[in-house]
């Protein structure tokens, strides 16, 4: 297992989760954090989903890597991607119906994540299987927890619940609290991404521009 | 090898889009009995909460095969053109929408509630983002409504997409669809505060109301179309 864990491979996998994070430092894959942060449990699954298709896309082009005529290497990594994700799709409508119900157009909006090519382009296309399999899945959790914390406050203030349970006491409500609208407006999630970025830089001075 | 050549791009190419598309083929062929299986089913689920029936952890089919009694499928003039069960459920409810009123086959679920005769219809319309769907129960009056089910495609998580939780559904419950002249008036959805003159009205969705006055427009159509068969 020593080898397998090397120090560099645990940097791959770390690094995302905070100093390289895909959404707080490469700021890509917002426009997902927009649209599925409204409510937490899709949050949660679209997170994992695109961790699972980020780690196995990047095995299979980091696999083809040598292959890969280079002018035509934007279309194979799309064409990695899309075949992964409709693959996944229709499993999800064969084993597991209600999910993929619940999830409609998510699944497809994994396509569009830009953090998956990004992934391809910039790791999985120069490195070998296991490292991409450990960077796809730093990226995609790195992805997912800035997804969750960003849901968590959206779902708690715009409608007082979390994972679609009531939290916030009805006394509360009672006594005049009335649920945030902005909460759940996607103007709120770049706000909140931006909070996050801002908490983030400054506890990690080197990450900011002179 | 030098993979930088045109002949190279080109097979590697067709290559690969050969491999994926036999693939991609081979997974959905696969898997078609399944997923076709699974809609039938998540379509008796659908027709089963309408009637406010508890499916979790049961067989859904069989409860299904147990509370509705008859598949009707009639037109706009109440005119019976089929009792086998099966016919309505096998319809293609947004073919027949497509069609001149007058031409449209229309579906009706007839079930059997502790002893009572509920009239299930059901509903396709549009929201905000895609589609909308649902069924309605009425009671044995054709009048009040019994219980309702709603679902969407795409609508915004939190607001329109409120219109599939249980208590916006639970609104309609007891709601008239004919006024006291036994006029078809459906029921509104209004933001609340307002009043619908001469109708029954359920509060819609703050913020959804695109996707609340969608379910209005949704029931008011299609209820419509069955006027001729609730009046008699």
């Amino acid at each position: 297992m020593s080898k397998l864990i090397s120090d560099k491979t645990k940097a791959v996998f770390l690094g995302p989760l905070s100093k390289n994070n895909p959404i707080t430092v490469q700021v890509l894959g917002i426009c997902s954090a927009l649209a599925v942060t409204a409510k937490l449990e899709p949050a949660l699954v679209m997170g994992l989903s695109v961790t699972i298709i980020v780690a196995f896309s990047n095995v299979i082009i980091s696999l083809l890597r040598n292959t890969i005529p280079n002018r035509i290497r934007i279309i194979v990594q799309l064409v990695v991607v899309a075949a992964l994700v409709t693959i996944v799709s229709e499993i999800l409508k064969a084993f597991a119906y209600d999910v993929s119900v619940q999830l409609s157009v998510y699944i497809g909006l994994i396509i569009t994540n830009c953090i998956l090519m990004g992934r391809l382009e910039a790791f999985a296309m120069g490195n070998k299987p296991w490292e991409s399999f450990v960077d796809g899945l730093g990226n995609g959790f790195g992805y997912a927890w800035i997804l969750v914390v960003v849901a968590f406050f959206r779902e708690l203030f715009g409608s007082g619940s979390l994972f679609g349970f009531q939290v916030i006491p009805q006394a509360l409500y009672d006594a005049g609290y009335v649920n945030n609208g902005l909460m759940i407006l996607p103007p709120m999630a770049l706000i909140l991404v931006a909070c996050i970025i801002w908490v983030h830089r400054s506890r990690n001075k080197e990450l900011q521009e002179k | 090898m030098n993979t930088n050549k045109n002949s190279y791009t080109l097979i590697y190419a067709t290559v690969m889009v050969i491999i994926v598309a036999l693939m991609l083929a081979l997974v959905s062929s696969s898997l078609k009995g399944i997923q076709t299986a699974n809609v039938e089913l998540d379509k008796k689920k659908q027709i089963l909460s309408s009637l406010n029936v508890n499916f979790e952890g049961q067989d859904a089919a069989a409860l299904y095969d147990k509370y509705i009694v008859k598949e009707l499928v009639i037109n706009s003039n109440a005119e019976v053109l089929s009792e086998v069960k099966g016919d309505a459920f096998k319809l293609d409810y947004i073919k027949e929408l497509a069609k001149p009123i007058q031409e449209r086959k229309l579906p009706l679920y007839i079930a059997q509630i502790e002893g009572e005769t509920k009239y299930i219809i059901p509903l396709r319309g549009a929201g905000l983002w895609g589609p909308i769907w649902g069924y309605i129960a009425l009671n044995e009056d054709k009048n009040t409504v019994y219980g309702s089910f709603y679902s969407h495609a795409s609508e915004t998580p939190g607001l329109g997409a409120e219109i599939a939780q249980t208590s916006f559904q639970q609104k309609f419950v007891g709601k008239s669809i004919f006024n006291d002249k036994e006029e078809f008036v459906s029921i509104a959805v209004m933001k609340s505060g307002q009043i619908a003159e001469n109708q029954d009205q359920v509060d819609g969705i703050s913020g959804g109301t695109i996707t609340s006055k969608g379910v209005e427009k949704m029931l008011l159509s299609c209820i419509g179309q069955y006027e001729a068969y609730l009046k008699n």
